[in-house]
């Protein structure tokens, strides 16, 4: 009889990075919904073509690092990655920026770094960046919510689009972006919100004035408030499911919702509220999904308060007085580097290492 | 003119400055004397001091010296590839495998002395670099195990060869938690072997 | 009794005199504290403490290890074959505090020798091992009837003779414990017994809450500590009604009710939650006022002293769906877990796991012939699927689950970095030394890594390079004093030399002025001291033949130093043998030419050997005459080479035994003549 020896703990909660990834994954299903509704069958395209890309560029790469292709498929670390850099460029974005931001993701910003838990920015923020800076105009060229323009493009549609940027009638993206406003003009190229506030604030209008403008027809615009609540719905599952920390969302969120506050208080005409900061842009998705990613995000609970005011901050400060309408990808990103700095001086108290317990120790180091 | 004036104020400028850096240098080496070279004591603490001069040099500290002085860091087979590894280091040179001519990297042992066999020639006490062994003319020599490096130098010169060099058993107190290698074995298949006396 | 204001010296420097009044007083209102971290393990206790603690019949044969505590071991009391009685010392207490081992039934002792030890590595250990008669016969035991008479100091004596650790599990020594220095504030009693699986504790609170609470007023008594708090975890409510019955109407003592979580059994933790102090990084609980001890040994202290029972059994949880009997037993120390399973009703499968203790601390038995040992609490035998094993590693995501969930606030994730590193600053940095190993962070990580493993292993590799250092650095200084012993003695030497050439000039001078009748047949060499030149000459003589007969019987081309028989003929014969094999094989080693005599040298040269042996030993018997008549050793024209030069020791005594730290003169000669 021969027996099997294993070092302690025996027992385990067996709850592996897989299936903390999965439910990541299923967390989001609301928010992608709710962009489907809004901005139409580009999402899913979009989605689609990440995940493929996201899978092939780690098998290549586990390949090339001769580690196990298996295991390191399974652990759907590259599915959150796809899901996340998916949903935040635009729909119809050509099929081309995708796989750029994907591949760049994987094999850079994850797999050059060390693979996964090694490296040190969040893998989707870095490659969403790298496509803002190389491709500003595919990037801005979101669409308005269908409540808005009224025009269901269909999914056959869609992937014309997405393949020639142009429709089988011949339309452009930009011409399936006009809105027949029926003010001054007969037709404006739509934005997002955020966009919006910020080109009318750069021409003079004053915030109200530009908050008249058609997307903004319920509490934070058309369509993203929606978007923005489906995620915090998702967020309050992750919470839940105890898959992250209630430390960073909150005190994104917290912290942001302050920061709005008092500089509506201060310039009500240019600084937006937080309505506006919270449930525009990519502000929960920012907070639930993509700075609460393990691997780049602070480890101690009192690091991920500083942590997520940090990245609040940052992303208020851009958006207001940068130079980007959103910000959540360059606050994390800049959090990021952050992180190591957080980690040293919040590392928490050893028990018996506190403050005059040394003393009665003799010394302790 | 202006020319040699300027080449002369250049110069002398240059004296100045070497006159006063020469002062500096002098007063600093006065004043900050070293009184031996601490990267000397630094690398005689890394060694484990078996001095077994199985490096080519007589003992540790020499074979420190030489490495301060430029020689190469992996002639120590009882320090092995750890040692080397801290040495690398602490010098900022490259670490490299053990040089298999100055032996290879073996278990650690001590010396046994069969002591019936021992015919009491002081032999092994004069080569025994820390005095671990015991004896006196005539008597039985015996090793004291725990002050014993390991350094085989005692082997050599026995003229009735009764002295082994034997692994160190290794007690559960020492154990490095190496799971692979408890002896997995048929308890029915094991036959306790009894005998009277306890070994230690 | 005037410790109520007495504030020991270790809680003042902790608190200030405020704070620590006030710390008192929540304790005294019964607040309770809360630990960083924990987690919530499926409990798993029903299995096991359904049923009363068994009694198992008496194993044929038990292995009684000599140590079964922190400490040393002592000697031998006893011999194989020896008849021993139940309770009789096996050992004797250990030096600093050790403990003795008892006979825990009469039997005859089979063997003594190293048996698999209750240890992770199952490494051997001497063991005493015992054939039991199964009359189970008491010694004489020594009952103390009112502990109130003795003294502190006398109880301890006698708790440690009765060799009683503690029985949570690490088996520190009992008497040492309760005779720290200093008034402490509290007597904390362990029962919380928050490990999965286990109910030794919940068990024996539930039948002997009586002897418990005597166990712990001897064991105030002793150290004279008013306040005593008894800690169980509110998954044991019966436990907590017994021992709640038991306490009432006993001035000081409480029973404090604790919220589930693992680890809160764990002596630091439990101190914490209680009395919201924290025991300094490389302190004892002491330091902070406190003293901790185990339901099981207020228990086994109780049987102690009250029965005179010295530590021969405990309780042993029996669990694990792999058990047909599930359920605690008082086991004898130093049974078989193979006889406690049988008893228990074990059904092996290939690959089975058997845990000794619980599931997150316990270890892996590589075999089952291990005896369970004062420390020992349980044996868990899961089914196959009861306690899925680790998945395969993965990499770490840094996710910070195991930060949240560490009890003494370490940063694991950290720990795993820098113990894969090897970094042992970093790891040291980090208090490393801190972990209690409970093995929280491996149960949370979800990329399944061994964290609890790469901390023993870093631990064991940190004292290991500590101790090589401990021993590197004595090396060295004993290769120094050597070193320095060696210089003064060539100096001596010099100096003596110088002497001796005096001396002998001077004889000289004597010799010649006398005009002796005859003209110097010692013509080797003038020794000052020599009384009886006879005895001298024919020794000389005697060696010169013994050297030559060597030289001839030494076949090898290189004239070899030859042995010069000393002693019984036989050992001689083989160590010459040995000798010349030595130098045949070297000499064929190191020359390529072959050397015709070697191989068949050994008859032919046996018989010269002999030759030479008997004549050499007529020198030798010729020279011990020399010897005992010369109290000064010399005879400085002994061919150097020859081993007995030793006994030529020019210096004064011929010390029978060198101590390496001060060398004998014989060695000082050896040393310089080389």
């Amino acid at each position: 009889m021969s027996f099997y020896i294993a070092s302690s703990p025996h027992a385990h909660q067996r709850r592996t990075t897989s299936d903390l990834m999965r439910i990541v994954a299923l967390a989001m299903i609301p928010g992608i919904i709710a962009q489907w509704y809004f901005f139409g069958w580009g999402v899913m395209l979009q989605i689609i073509l990440a995940v493929a890309t996201a899978y092939a560029a780690e098998a290549l790469c586990l390949q090339a690092r001769e580690r196990s292709s298996i295991q390191g498929l399974r652990d759907n670390t590259a599915l959150v990655t796809a899901l996340l850099l998916a949903v935040s460029i635009p729909p119809l974005a050509p099929w081309w920026v995708i796989v750029i931001g994907v591949a760049f993701s994987i094999v850079v910003v994850k797999h050059l770094y060390g693979g996964v838990g090694q490296n040190l920015f969040n893998p989707a923020m870095a490659g969403y960046v790298v496509l803002l800076i190389s491709f500003p105009v595919q990037m801005t060229s979101w669409l308005p919510p269908v409540d808005l323009t009224g025009n269901n493009i269909s999914l056959f549609e869609s992937i014309h689009l997405m393949l020639f940027q142009y429709t089988s009638q011949g339309y452009s993206v930009e011409q399936m972006r006009m809105v027949d406003t029926g003010a001054l003009f007969d037709a404006v190229v739509m934005a997002t919100p955020l966009d919006h506030i910020r080109s009318d604030l750069s021409q003079g209008l004053t915030l109200s004035e530009s908050l008249q403008a058609p997307i903004f027809g319920g509490i934070a615009g058309l369509g993203w408030q929606w978007v923005n609540l489906a995620y915090l719905a998702g967020g309050l599952i992750l919470l839940q499911q105890k898959v992250i920390q209630w430390h960073i969302p909150v005190s994104i969120l917290v912290a942001l919702a302050v920061f709005a506050g008092l500089g509506s208080a201060i310039a009500p005409d240019t600084l937006p509220g937080l309505d506006i900061h919270l449930l525009s842009g990519a502000t929960m998705i920012g907070a639930f999904f993509i700075a609460t990613d393990p691997v780049s995000a602070a480890t101690s609970n009192r690091g991920r308060l500083i942590y997520g005011v940090l990245i609040a901050l940052l992303i208020y400060v851009i958006r207001s007085f940068g130079g980007y309408p959103d910000a959540v990808a360059f606050a994390v990103l800049l959090a990021n580097l952050c992180v190591p700095i957080i980690d040293k001086y919040t590392k928490p108290v050893t028990y018996g290492h506190g403050k005059g317990r040394s003393k009665t120790a003799g010394g302790g180091h | 003119m202006s020319f040699i004036s300027g080449l002369l104020i250049g110069i002398a400028a240059l004296a100045i400055l070497a006159l006063l850096s020469g002062v500096l240098l002098g007063f600093a080496a006065v004043r900050f004397r070293v009184e031996k070279d601490p990267v000397v004591e630094q690398i005689d603490s890394l060694l484990p001091q078996t001095q077994c001069g199985q490096c080519g040099y007589p003992g540790c500290r020499p074979y420190a010296e030489a490495i301060a002085n430029g020689d190469d860091i992996n002639k120590c087979p009882p320090g092995g590839q750890a040692t080397i590894d801290q040495l690398a280091d602490l010098m900022g040179r490259e670490a490299k495998p053990l040089d298999g001519a100055h032996g290879v990297e073996e278990v650690k042992k001590v010396a046994y002395i069969r002591e019936d066999e021992c015919i009491g020639c002081t032999k092994c006490i004069q080569a025994c670099p820390v005095d671990a062994i015991l004896g006196a003319t005539k008597q039985m020599h015996t090793v004291i195990a725990d002050e014993c490096t390991g350094c085989d130098l005692c082997v050599e010169p026995c003229p009735v060869d009764c002295i082994d060099m034997i692994a160190l058993q290794q007690g559960p107190e020492r154990w490095k938690w190496d799971l692979e290698q408890i002896p997995v074995t048929n308890v029915s298949e094991s036959p306790t072997e009894l005998a009277t006396e306890v070994k230690s | 009794m005037s410790q109520t204001n007495a504030i020991s010296q270790a809680s003042v420097a902790y608190f200030s005199g405020d704070d620590l009044a006030r710390n008192r007083d929540e304790i005294a209102a019964g607040k309770l504290w809360r630990f960083p971290g924990g987690i919530h393990p499926p409990e798993r206790k029903e299995l096991a403490n359904q049923r009363p603690i068994a009694r198992m019949p008496i194993p044929k044969r038990l292995y009684v290890p000599l140590k079964q505590h922190i400490g040393q071991p002592g000697a031998l009391l006893v011999q194989v074959g020896e008849q021993v009685l139940k309770g009789q010392p096996l050992t004797a207490p250990g030096p600093n505090a050790g403990l003795p081992v008892h006979a825990p039934t009469s039997g005859v002792i089979a063997a003594i020798n190293d048996h698999p030890s209750a240890h992770p590595s199952a490494l051997p250990v001497p063991t005493i091992i015992l054939d039991t008669d199964g009359e189970d016969s008491w010694t004489e035991r020594q009952p103390i009837a009112d502990y109130r008479e003795h003294s502190a100091a006398e109880l301890i004596a006698h708790i440690a003779a009765a060799g009683v650790a503690g029985l949570g599990g690490a088996g520190f020594p009992t008497a040492q414990k309760l005779s720290a220095q200093g008034k402490l504030d509290y007597l904390i009693i362990n029962g919380a017994e928050c490990e999965p699986y286990i109910v030794s504790d919940d068990r024996l609170m539930r039948e002997h809450a009586a002897g418990i609470v005597r166990g712990i007023r001897i064991m105030q008594h002793i150290s004279g500590i008013e306040q005593v708090i008894i800690a169980i975890e509110d998954n044991k409510p019966e436990a907590i009604q017994a021992m709640t019955d038991a306490c009432s109407g006993q001035a000081g003592l409480s029973v404090r009710v604790i919220p589930t979580k693992y680890p809160s059994g764990g002596e630091r933790q439990l101190i914490q939650i209680l009395t919201g102090r924290e025991v300094p990084g490389n302190g004892l609980p002491q330091d902070i006022g406190v003293l901790m001890q185990n339901t099981g040994t207020a228990y086994a202290v109780y049987r102690a002293v009250i029965f005179g029972e010295p530590l021969l059994e405990r309780v042993i949880t029996l669990t694990g769906e792999a058990l047909s009997r599930p359920g605690t037993v008082w086991a004898p120390l130093g049974c078989g877990v193979e006889d406690l399973l049988e008893f228990a009703g074990y059904q092996g499968y290939p690959k089975a796991r058997v845990i000794m203790g619980g599931p997150m601390m316990g270890f892996t038995l590589p075999r089952l012939d291990v005896p369970v040992i004062k420390g020992s609490n349980c044996i868990l035998a899961p089914a196959r699927k009861e306690l899925p094993t680790a998945g395969t590693e993965m990499a770490c995501i840094r996710c910070g689950a195991c930060a949240d969930v560490c009890p003494a606030s370490l940063l694991p994730q950290q720990l795993y970095w820098l113990a894969r590193d090897h970094d042992h600053d970093g790891l040291r940095d980090y208090n490393l030394a801190d972990c209690i190993e409970c093995g929280a962070c491996a149960y949370v990580c979800p990329s399944e890594i061994p964290l609890v493993h790469y901390y023993r292993q870093a631990k064991a590799d940190m004292r290991e390079q500590y101790i090589e250092k401990q021993k590197a650095e004595i090396a060295k200084e004993r290769f120094e004093a050597r070193k320095a012993r060696l210089e003064r003695e060539k100096q001596e030497r010099e100096a003596r030399h110088a002497r001796a050439a005096e001396a002998r000039k001077q004889a000289q001078a004597e010799r010649e002025a006398a005009a002796a009748a005859a003209p110097a047949t010692d013509t080797t060499d003038a020794t000052p001291a020599a009384k009886k030149p006879n005895d001298r000459i024919a020794a000389a003589v005697a060696r010169a033949k013994a050297k030559k007969a060597a030289q001839a019987a030494e076949s090898s081309p290189e004239p070899q130093p030859e042995q010069a028989p000393m002693s019984k003929d036989d050992r001689v014969k083989a160590a010459v043998a040995r000798a010349k094999a030595k130098k045949a094989a070297q000499a064929a080693e190191s020359s390529p030419e072959p050397q015709p005599e070697q191989a068949p040298m050994s008859k032919d040269d046996r018989v010269k050997a002999a030759i030479a042996r008997a004549k050499a030993k007529k020198a030798a018997q010729a020279k011990a005459l020399q010897a005992s008549e010369n109290s000064e050793g010399k005879v400085s024209n002994k061919p150097e080479s020859l081993p007995d030069s030793s006994n030529s020791a020019q210096a004064a005594d011929p010390a029978p035994e060198a101590t390496p730290g001060e060398p004998s003169p014989s060695r000082n000669k050896q040393g310089s003549d080389q």
